[in-house]
């Protein structure tokens, strides 16, 4: 997958729709850098039907753990094991090998509302101005 | 309060450390990420900025004897070039910070504590110091580095900086140490370190350290030297299962709960906790500070609950993937009756995990002592 092909969430997954309206998802390489060295996914199972941002697995890095989130509706069609037994493969390659799950969509409609890659990258450039003005905040304030 | 940065912050940055605030210090938390870090650690040799933490010298008349009150462990046992490893305690026998002392002669003792705990436990002695004792905050005057791995005496000595010291350094004995002068100055080398590997921490004046910093990152590439943080910081105190102050250690807690009786001395006179401590000793400590193993590779992280047949009996500490051991692995403070029970689990976000018992140290290293 092109990242400049994706569609994103504010939770920095990513989708890539292939044919059949089969949504591909996996995390920004910005999560995964951010997220550090991930050790363990848990990912639904094929046939369960998810809702446009349920929550449907975990990352746990060594740091940290974040949810995973479904940018879309549907039905889960595969889950990509080898992420599952080598989870580093996100760190590595997160948007080709290190994609979590095929969603049959429910409704191709639901990706309006995600960002595409222009949008997602000026969304994680006002996140970190953002940030930097918090930092400058805190300080004023003490 | 602005947070401060050590004098190696701006190499921290050039070198694309991805900084946090941590104890009032902007820190490195990882250069290239934490597993590589450790691994580099495990494998040949790492140096680490440890300059945040705390460096308090007691000086006088009284400052051995006012350090052996203060701490747990016996001071007045060390000989000049000896350090010890060891707790303070409050009244009640709970730990205020762990820390090492220093013995540098009969009348100066250097106590290096937690950076959280700096501010704490230099007003702590000051409100405690008799007459004859001068209590001195040298923490922002002080650099620290330490080089730690299997290849750390190698490193050294590959520096002129080491090499000034070359049989000095050879025949230094674990937790012990030498100081000489350099510009003028004192600098401390010791053979410690957090890592569970053979290792080394020099104290320096601020304004030498970012000199040296270099200087060992260069005479160390033939290694793959470089820098690690904070995160391979933790996971490999962790994998060595020292305790951190904040999770295993803290002032809920008593040494005797979190496997550190070997720090509290009861035959040296008193001291701070003494009293409690002996107490809590004879009736037997309530909790006990155990290594678990969990299955699979969801981690245990701080704060977990530790159930046996199915009761709540405590709670995790520190929990991570361990890298070197490639398991994930948890410290928990448990109620003693539980603690020689062999299968628990953990409730991991509402997930009934189990976790087998297993014994701390989790990793020992055969370079280290």
């Amino acid at each position: 997958m092109v990242p400049e092909e994706c569609q994103f969430t504010k939770e920095h997954e990513w989708v890539f729709v292939e044919e059949g309206n089969v949504a591909v998802i996996g995390i920004s390489d910005y999560a995964a850098s951010e997220l550090g060295d991930i050790v363990y996914i848990e990912l639904p199972e094929v046939g369960s039907h998810v809702k446009q941002m349920d929550p449907i697995g975990t990352i746990e890095a060594v740091k940290t753990v974040a949810d995973i989130f479904s940018p879309v509706s549907g039905e889960i069609v595969a889950v990509n094991t080898d992420a599952v037994s080598a989870p580093e493969i996100v760190n590595k390659d997160p948007y080709e090998d290190g994609w979590f799950v095929k969603i049959k969509m429910n409704d191709p409609g639901e990706l309006d509302v995600l960002f595409d890659h222009s949008e997602y990258t000026e969304f994680l450039g006002e996140q970190e101005a953002a940030d930097a003005d918090e930092d400058d905040m805190e300080e004023e304030e003490e | 309060m602005t947070p401060k940065k050590t004098p190696l912050y701006e190499a921290h940055v050039a070198a694309g450390g991805k900084i946090v605030e941590f104890a009032g210090f902007l820190m490195p938390v990882t250069f290239e990420g934490i597993v590589a870090e450790h691994n580099r650690v495990r494998t040949t040799v790492g140096l680490f900025d440890v300059s945040h933490m705390g460096e308090i010298e007691l000086s006088g008349t009284k400052a051995v004897e006012f350090a052996d009150y203060v701490v747990t462990n016996s001071v007045a046992k060390l000989v000049a070039g000896q350090v010890c490893y060891t707790v303070a305690c409050n009244e009640d026998g709970k730990v205020l910070d762990d820390l090492l002392v220093y013995r540098l002669s009969d009348e100066r003792v250097l106590l290096v504590v937690n950076a959280v705990n700096t501010e704490k436990i230099h007003d702590h002695l000051i409100d405690t110091a008799p007459s004859g004792c001068t209590v001195d905050d040298r923490t922002d005057r002080i650099g620290q580095i330490a080089v730690q791995g299997p290849r750390s005496l190698e490193l050294l000595l590959a520096s002129g900086f080491g090499q000034s010291h070359a049989e000095k350094l050879k025949g230094l004995a674990y937790y012990n140490f030498f100081t000489f002068e350099r510009d003028g100055e004192e600098v401390i080398l010791s053979r410690t370190g957090y890592t569970g590997e053979q290792g080394y921490e020099i104290y320096l004046p601020a304004g030498q350290a970012l000199g040296l910093w270099n200087e060992l990152l260069g005479a160390g590439k033939g290694m793959k030297a470089a820098p690690i943080g904070l995160g391979a910081r933790d996971t490999l105190r962790f994998e060595a299962s020292y305790c951190l102050y904040g999770h295993e250690i803290d002032e809920e807690t008593s040494p005797l709960e979190a496997g550190l009786s070997w720090l509290v001395k009861f035959k040296k006179g008193d001291f701070i906790g003494r009293k409690a401590l002996a107490s809590e000793k004879e009736r037997g400590p309530a909790r006990t500070l155990v290594g678990l193993e969990i299955e699979g590779r969801m981690i245990a992280r701080q704060g977990f609950t530790v159930l046996y047949n199915g009761e709540s009996v405590g709670t995790v500490t520190s929990g991570t993937f361990a890298p070197a051991l490639g398991k994930s692995l948890a410290m928990a403070l448990i109620q003693s009756a539980a603690a020689g029970k062999g299968e628990f689990t953990i409730d991991i976000r509402g997930k009934m995990i189990p976790a087998m018992r297993v014994g701390i140290p989790f990793y020992k290293s055969r370079s280290k002592d």
